[in-house]
C-alpha cells in the first residue's frame, strides 16, 4: 500500500534552494541544504532554522480539560500555570509508549499538545476515544500551522532582528501568543537541539514569509538529518527508537518526566510504578566506542559473546567527535563504566557505558 | 557532472578498478562519493584478507549513512589506503586518486565482467 507524500507550507522553497529531500513520517522533507556537518555547527555555534511543519498540534479545551490532560500525560500539568510548557508521555496501559510530547498551557482549560509527525492519526484516535468520559473538546490543528524552529546560541538575537518578536521576557519551556501580520501566533522557548532557540506556530503563510526573511539575512537553513545529530547528541529520544510502544519511559530512563504520585493518576501509571519498583529487563543507556567506527540503529550489542541488546541512535558526535550511541542493553550488565561492545558489519569494537548525555545542552533558564 | 577516467573498470555499484600488472586499486567513483556526501569513516579490510568478486570488503561512511564497499574482483588484499584513518573527507577531495584497497588479482578475467567508462557514464545517465 502507498500513501500520497504529504508536503509542509515550506516544500516548494526546499526544493528552489536545492535540498536534498526524503520522505520522514509521511511528509517530503528536507534532509539537508548544504552538508549535516554545516548545518549543525551552523545551530552549534551561530543559528539555524527548521522547518518543523510536519509536526502535530491538538488543542483540549473545556472544563474538564485540566483533568483530562493530566489523565492521559506522565508530567504533572498542575505543576505549570498559564504560559508554559511541559514534556512527557502518552502511554498504553502496559507503560509503552504511545508518544511523546509537548503541553502547553494555555489557560486553566486550555491546553496546546505538539505531536510527533509521525503519529499525529494514532494519537488524534487515542486521545478522541479517552475523551469520551470527560467533558472536553479536542481540537485537531495540524492543518492549521505551519511550525519553524530558530534554534542557536544566536536565535533570540535573529528573533528580534530578523522577525521582529521580542523574546527577551521568554525563559525557557515558556511561551507567548502575540500578534504578527493580523494573526495569532505562538512563540515558545523550546527546540529539540541541545541549544537556546525558539519555536514558532502559525498560519502557513505567516511561517513562508518569516522563511523568506531569514533566507535574506544569512539565517542557516537546515534540515532533519542534523536536527538528529543534535537531539542525539544533547541526550534527546527520538519516538521510534528510544521509545515505541514496547519501550516505556522507565525502560528509556525518562522516569523524571513520569510523575507516579500526581492527583489522579493516569494511563499507564500502575505498570510504570511496578516497573520501577521491580526494575526493567532491559534500559537505554548510553555507549562511547574505542575508534572512529560508527555503531547505527539496530548493530548488535554484546557482552562477551552473548547479544545483550542493540544500538537504537548512533553517530560519530559531530560536537564532541567520539563514536557514541544510545543503546537498549540488559539491565544487568548496563551499569556506567561496564565495558560491552558493538558489532560493526564483520568487526567487534569494545566500548563503555556512559551517561546518555554527550553534550552539555546550553538552554537559557 | 561527474568525473570519469578512461582505462579504468567499473562496477554497478559504483567502484572502480584502476590495475596495474598483476594488481588493482579499489576504490568509489567520483558519481558515488557526490551521492553519499562528505565521508566521515571508511571501515577497511586488513592486509592479507580475501575479498571475492561480488561480496562487501568494508563500508564508506556519511553522517547519516553506511554504504557497503562491493569488491569487483576476486584477490588478496596487499595495501590498505592509512591516510584514509585520518582522514577519509580525501575520498571526496578526488576519488580517484584516494583509492581504499589494493589487491593482487587472483582471476583477470573477471575484469571482463565490468564495464568500461564509456558504459559507466551511461550507466549513470552523464
Amino acid at each position: 500500500m502507498t500513501e500520497e507524500i504529504k508536503v509542509t507550507c515550506l516544500h516548494d522553497r526546499h526544493v528552489a534552494q536545492g535540498a536534498l529531500m526524503s520522505p520522514f513520517a509521511g511528509y517530503d522533507m528536507p534532509i539537508q541544504y548544504v552538508d549535516i556537518t554545516t548545518e549543525h555547527n551552523a545551530v552549534r555555534h551561530k543559528v539555524g532554522v527548521f522547518d518543523v511543519s510536519h509536526m502535530g498540534e491538538v488543542e483540549i479545551t473545556g472544563p474538564d480539560a485540566a483533568k483530562f490532560t493530566n489523565y492521559i500525560f506522565t508530567n504533572d500539568i498542575n505543576a505549570i500555570k498559564a504560559g508554559q510548557i511541559l514534556y512527557g508521555m502518552m502511554l498504553y496501559p502496559d507503560g509503552g509508549t504511545v508518544d511523546d510530547l509537548l503541553v502547553y498551557r494555555v489557560d486553566d482549560n486550555d491546553f496546546f499538545l505538539v505531536i510527533n509527525a509521525a503519529n499525529i492519526d494514532k494519537d488524534v484516535a487515542w486521545i478522541m476515544e479517552h475523551a469520551k468520559d470527560f467533558d472536553v473538546k479536542v481540537d485537531h490543528q495540524s492543518e492549521q500551522y505551519g511550525q519553524i524552529a530558530v534554534q542557536g546560541p544566536e536565535a533570540e538575537k535573529t528573533m528580534g532582528a530578523v522577525l521582529g518578536i521580542d523574546t527577551t521576557d521568554l525563559t525557557f519551556y515558556t511561551f507567548k501568543k502575540l500578534e504578527y501580520d493580523g494573526k495569532t501566533i505562538i512563540v515558545s522557548r523550546t527546540g529539540y537541539t541541545g541549544e537556546d532557540g525558539f519555536e514558532v506556530y502559525a498560519d502557513p503563510a505567516i511561517i513562508c514569509q518569516m522563511w523568506d526573511k531569514l533566507m535574506e539575512a544569512g539565517v542557516q537553513a537546515c534540515g532533519l538529518g542534523c536536527r538528529d545529530t543534535l537531539r542525539f547528541e544533547a541526550g534527546l529520544p527520538l519516538y521510534g527508537d528510544e521509545l515505541t510502544a514496547e519501550i516505556s519511559p522507565i525502560t528509556a530512563t525518562f522516569g523524571m518526566f513520569v510523575k507516579l504520585d500526581k492527583e489522579g493518576g493516569f494511563i499507564g501509571r500502575d505498570a510504570c510504578a511496578q516497573q520501577k519498583a521491580e526494575g526493567t529487563p532491559k534500559k537505554l543507556v548510553g555507549l562511547e566506542l574505542e575508534g572512529k567506527a560508527i555503531p547505527r540503529h539496530g548493530y548488535e550489542v554484546l557482552d562477551g559473546e552473548n547479544v545483550v541488546g542493540y544500538i537504537t541512535t548512533g553517530y560519530h558526535s559531530i560536537s564532541v567527535d567520539k563514536s557514541v550511541a544510545f543503546a537498549l542493553v540488559d539491565r544487568a550488565v548496563g551499569a556506567l563504566g561496564n565495558t560491552l561492545s558493538v558489532r560493526i558489519r564483520k568487526k567487534v569494537f569494545p566500548a563503555t557505558v556512559v551517561k546518555k548525555r554527550f553534550y552539555t545542552p546550553n538552554y537559557k533558564k | 557532472m561527474s568525473k570519469i577516467i578512461d582505462g579504468l573498470y567499473y562496477s554497478e555499484s559504483h567502484e572502480y578498478v584502476k590495475v596495474e600488472g598483476d594488481f588493482g586499486y579499489i576504490g568509489i567513483t567520483d558519481f558515488a562519493q557526490h551521492e553519499l556526501g562528505n565521508v566521515v569513516y571508511v571501515d577497511m579490510p586488513e592486509v592479507d584478507d580475501e575479498v571475492t568478486a561480488g561480496e562487501d570488503f568494508g563500508a564508506v561512511e556519511s553522517v547519516k549513512a553506511a554504504s557497503d564497499l562491493m569488491s569487483p574482483v576476486s584477490g588478496t588484499v596487499v595495501e590498505v589506503n592509512e591516510a584514509l584513518e585520518d582522514e577519509p573527507g580525501l575520498i571526496n577531495k578526488d576519488a580517484f586518486e584516494n583509492w581504499i584497497i589494493k589487491v593482487e588479482l587472483s582471476d583477470k578475467s573477471e575484469l571482463d565482467g565490468l564495464m568500461d567508462a564509456a558504459a559507466y557514464k551511461n550507466m549513470i545517465g552523464e
